[in-house]
């Protein structure tokens, strides 16, 4: 645990026991438990607000939480100063220092632990990101993309028990994005770390991470890896946030068997029973937009499959790997598909006739409590003034620190 | 002499070539300050260098000199007043970094520590420009009635013993460098809190983040970023200070122990109307402080800052 001497060993776990964070005027973190194991690398997604950033602060220690605990390879660090945590954060504004050269910024945490022979070591970890030809330059000569290599460079190099990334790919291109993904996964396979990852991009979450958690309101929607979280989303939170979804709110009618089946404005929806979290009253069930199959003439009737329409196409996009069509089914909302483009073009054109089915296995349900009648309560509203003031407040923090 | 000392920078700006037009808009914007300067500030230091190297008039009359190039002047001026010399360095010097040390905590405070409450941090500043508002000679004399033999801290010290009974403050070498301590603090303070207004506090945490301890902050993040604020803010104190002859003066806070160059600047010149030597312990006071600041630039090495 010693924050001085040697590398990190191994990856330490991470423990979050009873999280509360509030900051005058609202909460930031609502009672957060979470564990992560040793040598995983584990994101937290969600929308700007949500609560991550404030977590990883907690977690460098650069911020108290109100109540709670947080334990780092089992042991308590919830008053250990950050300083002597054994904890490196790549920063989402970078955070280098202006007065040093590239090589004495990355050199500086290992200068601090008197590590033999810092120079050369940061000269390997500059290596790592393609950098060490600027190592004389100052962070304002270089490119955003390059700073935040460096401060990638600047953390890692310190081989640190636990990781903390925010957002730490968001300036580079693609390319290097995906270069830098793979450095990331290397680094951790080879080392053993353990990674907290925070970001909005669920691409990223999805392709690098082991274990995602979304994060909403300050508390954890759902956790799983990122195959369960796009096949089995609990809430419509996570349903919407991790790709698209379709939604279909109605009252349980049968619950019998291995399916439950929701009376969606006269379509009978069915949903495998073990596939949703609630089986009676009012509930919302969904299913991805790639499971639909379009019909030009209405299928037969067929068991274990669902069955929408008519409904007529209002809005083909062409997006190169698939086709997107949104469908308007009389009474429901509007439906999106994706369709490989298995043939030339799309299959068919705006204002067809169309039906869509899909094999009843592919549906969830969600655990979302019904509000209201209507399909637009039951989707988190992010339009709340308490939201909107949250999110006020936030930007204007970022302005403040940046200028 | 703050001029000449900066003067590297601009002159380097002023050879970068610009576009012509541009160019003569600049010159025309620039004429005035530069006839300005040439004549009040160009030609009377010409005419003090011509004066340092007068000779007496045959006359023998005082106050009588005529043109020449008695260099001697400098000799004498030197082997003569040293002290003074020495002693105005010195004093300039302490005063500087009782000054530093104790306007970096208050520049700090307002410009890092009361960011969260911008009402703070300009009613603090108010207060830091605030005694301007009263003339500097004022200020000066209210200190000398305050730490005079009849103000209530030297009858405290003599009642606690820790002052003889013909001991008083004013006077002292201690009363001078508080005056100039005091006097020039506001110069120390106001470079000091533009500096450290614009620290980002991102980098204090990145810092905690690399296992940097509070000490260790300060001294690898937070005096380096605050270096040109360090730079300016002693400049303008020690140029000032090292000149100064109205806290050594009688009449304020010294006595003839206490003299300083300027004292003795004043002495020769309007006394007793050695004008070529007062005009020789200018000059050479001019010099040295150039010498003294040129070095501590090129230490400090503002250059790099960004």
């Amino acid at each position: 645990m010693a924050a001085s001497g040697a590398f990190a060993e191994a990856g330490a776990d991470l423990e979050l026991v009873g999280i509360h964070k509030r900051f005058p005027g609202f909460t930031a973190i609502e009672s957060l438990d979470l564990r992560i194991p040793a040598g995983s690398f584990f994101a937290l997604l969600g929308p700007s607000g949500c609560g991550k950033t404030t977590t990883l602060r907690l977690v460098a220690g650069l911020e108290q939480p109100t109540s709670g605990r947080i334990l780092i390879g089992g042991e308590d660090v919830t008053d250990v100063k950050p300083y002597q945590r054994p904890v490196n954060t790549v920063f989402q504004s970078y955070a280098l220092f202006p007065h040093m050269t590239v090589i004495e910024n990355v050199a500086f945490g290992l200068r601090r632990r008197r590590i033999p022979d810092p120079i050369a070591k940061a000269h390997e970890a500059l290596q790592l990101v393609e950098l060490d030809h600027l190592a004389q330059r100052r962070p304002a000569q270089l490119s955003g993309g390059q700073q935040q290599r460096v401060a990638l460079a600047r953390a890692v190099v310190n081989r640190p028990a636990l990781l903390l990334l925010d957002e730490p790919l968001g300036a580079l291109d693609l390319k290097l994005r995906r270069q830098m993904q793979i450095e990331l996964k290397d680094i951790q396979s080879e080392v053993g770390l353990t990674f907290l990852h925070v970001t909005h991009d669920q691409e990223e979450a999805m392709t690098m991470a082991d274990t995602v958690a979304v994060m909403n309101r300050g508390a954890i929607e759902q956790l799983g890896t990122p195959e369960e979280l796009y096949d089995l989303p609990r809430t419509a939170f996570v349903a919407n946030f991790l790709g698209q979804s379709n939604l279909f709110t109605g009252q349980v009618v049968s619950s019998a068997g291995e399916a439950i089946v929701v009376d969606a404005a006269g379509t009978r929806i069915a949903v495998p029973a073990k596939r949703a979290q609630r089986h009676s009253g009012a509930v919302t069930v969904g299913v991805r937009p790639e499971k639909l199959v379009l019909h030009t003439e209405a299928p037969a009737p067929a068991t274990g499959r669902n069955l929408l329409g008519p409904g007529r196409v209002t809005d083909v996009s062409f997006t190169g790997v698939s086709t997107q069509y949104l469908v308007a089914i009389p009474g429901l909302r509007e439906v999106v598909v994706f369709a490989q483009n298995m043939v030339f073009g799309p299959v068919v054109g705006e204002g067809a006739e169309v039906w869509v089915s899909w094999d009843a296995e592919h549906g969830f349900g969600l655990a979302d409590e019904a509000v209201g009648e209507g399909e637009q309560g039951r989707f988190v509203d992010d339009a709340t003034t308490g939201s909107i003031a949250r999110q006020t407040r936030d930007e204007l923090l970022d302005e403040l620190g940046e200028s | 002499m703050a001029f000449a000392a900066f003067g590297g920078a601009a002159a380097r700006a002023a050879a970068e070539p610009a576009p012509l037009k541009k160019g003569a808009v600049a010159i025309g914007l620039l004429a005035p300050g530069v006839a300005y300067l040439l004549l009040f500030f160009l030609t009377p230091l010409i005419a003090l260098v011509f004066t340092s190297f007068e000779q007496p008039a045959s006359s023998g009359a005082i106050g009588a000199y005529v043109p020449g190039f008695r260099w001697q002047n400098y000799g004498e001026a030197l082997a003569t007043y040293w002290p003074h010399f020495a002693r105005s360095f010195g004093y300039a010097l302490i005063a500087t970094v009782a000054a530093l040390l104790i306007g970096y905590p208050v520049a700090y405070f307002i410009g890092v520590t009361a960011r969260r409450w911008p009402l703070l941090q300009s009613l603090a500043l108010v207060l830091v420009i605030a005694p301007f508002f009263i003339s500097f000679l004022l200020r000066t004399l209210a200190w000398q009635q305050i730490l005079g033999t009849n103000g209530w801290i030297v009858a405290a010290l003599h009642g606690l013993g820790w002052l003889g009974p013909n001991e008083g403050i004013v006077g002292t070498d201690f009363s001078v460098v508080f005056g100039l301590t005091y006097n020039f603090l506001p110069f120390v303070i106001l470079p000091l809190y533009t500096s450290l207004e614009r620290l980002d506090i991102r980098c204090l945490e990145a810092g905690s983040d690399l296992y940097a301890s509070p000490a260790t902050r300060f001294l690898r993040i937070t005096l380096p970023l605050s270096a040109p604020g360090v730079v300016s803010g002693t400049l303008l104190t020690f140029i000032p200070a090292a000149g100064d002859y109205i806290n050594a003066d009688q009449q304020y806070l010294g006595s003839p122990n206490t003299a300083m160059v300027g004292n003795v600047i004043q002495g020769t010149f309007l006394n007793s109307q050695q004008y070529p030597l007062a005009s020789a312990i200018s000059v050479a006071l001019m010099v040295i402080v150039l010498v003294i600041v040129a070095i501590y630039i090129r230490f400090a090495g503002t250059e790099d800052l960004v």
